[in-house]
């Protein structure tokens, strides 16, 4: 099974993720990359409180990732590994190069130097620039926020394309 | 007993989309004391943006009690980080019951209201089958 799903959300952990896509993939765990959340354990502490108990969340560094990334991959159970934001999804692709083929933009929000495209999707214009990068590497870029609804790919997004709809 | 009860402060319903305000006008439909809670919705706002707004709203109303909806979802997370350096009580899975008891129970301390709320809210989730099954 493995990690299934690679995906950017500013919001990290929350309904989409558990219920969302958790509930049809039968998410047996978790993957937290974020540098911040792996030094606090205030912020573990924090996202553990609400998830169900059989599931397993295991925080960790880009560093860690890193490193242990093929050891969640042999996991005989469905995973997430969620990033908060693009640079660390980019730094932890780029250090494993090969193994993450597809990244899901799932939410990423307003801030003033932001472009919407799409109701759950604002970006920079370096934002954009490094997730074409990551699709200059192989890795397939899509947006999508929950499974009902239709994937949009990265160059539609920018096409202006992005128009949403259930799948 | 705490507080008289027409001077305590409201309590926040924090949930998805529009169920906070659909469930607080439900409260006052029921009881006509809607205005006892502030609804608040998620949609739009990162998690930073949810937790800064909760924060401000807190801080307005002097709310004591956060109801939300989801285990684990943005709302929820987003009011248990307030736990760290705020005196508010989170309640998680909130359903209408709940509410109605919370608030038809105002001269009860909010500790006691929200444990009240939630021992009276869970057991109101019920399966009940129809007898024609099989005929």
């Amino acid at each position: 099974m493995a990690i299934e799903l690679y995906r950017i959300d500013d919001r990290l952990i929350h309904g989409q993720v558990i219920v969302g896509w958790g509930q049809p993939m039968g998410l047996g765990f978790l993957v937290l990359v974020d540098d911040e959340v792996a030094s606090s354990d205030w912020e573990q502490e924090l996202y553990r409180m609400g998830v169900p108990p059989e599931l397993d969340v295991f925080f960790a560094s880009v560093a860690e990732a890193t490193l242990k990334l093929e050891q969640w991959n042999r996991d005989k159970r469905p995973g997430i590994l969620l990033t908060s934001d693009i640079d660390t999804m980019v730094r932890l692709a780029v250090a494993k190069q090969s193994t993450i083929r597809a990244v899901n933009l799932g939410g990423i929000h307003h801030r003033a130097d932001r472009v919407e495209r799409l109701r759950y999707l604002y970006l920079t214009g370096g934002e954009v620039r490094a997730l074409q990068e990551l699709e200059h590497q192989g890795v397939e870029v899509t947006a999508r926020d929950v499974p009902a609804s239709r994937p949009v790919p990265l160059s539609a997004l920018l096409e202006g394309h992005g128009e949403e709809g259930a799948a | 007993m705490s507080e008289q009860p027409d001077k305590a402060p409201p309590a926040i319903v924090l949930a998805h989309a529009q169920l906070a305000a659909g469930l607080v006008s439900a409260v006052e439909q029921i009881t006509g004391m809607g205005s006892r809670f502030v609804a608040m919705s998620n949609t739009g706002l990162s998690g930073a943006e949810l937790e800064q707004k909760l924060r401000a709203l807190v801080e307005a109303t002097g709310a004591r009690v956060v109801f939300t909806d989801l285990p684990a979802g943005s709302c929820n997370i987003a009011a248990f980080r307030l736990l760290r350096d705020r005196d508010v009580i989170v309640v998680s899975g909130v359903n209408l019951p709940a509410l109605l008891h919370f608030v038809t129970h105002p001269n009860l301390s909010p500790e006691e209201a929200a444990t009240e709320a939630v021992e009276r809210g869970v057991p109101t989730l019920k399966v009940t089958l129809g007898t024609a099954r099989g005929n």
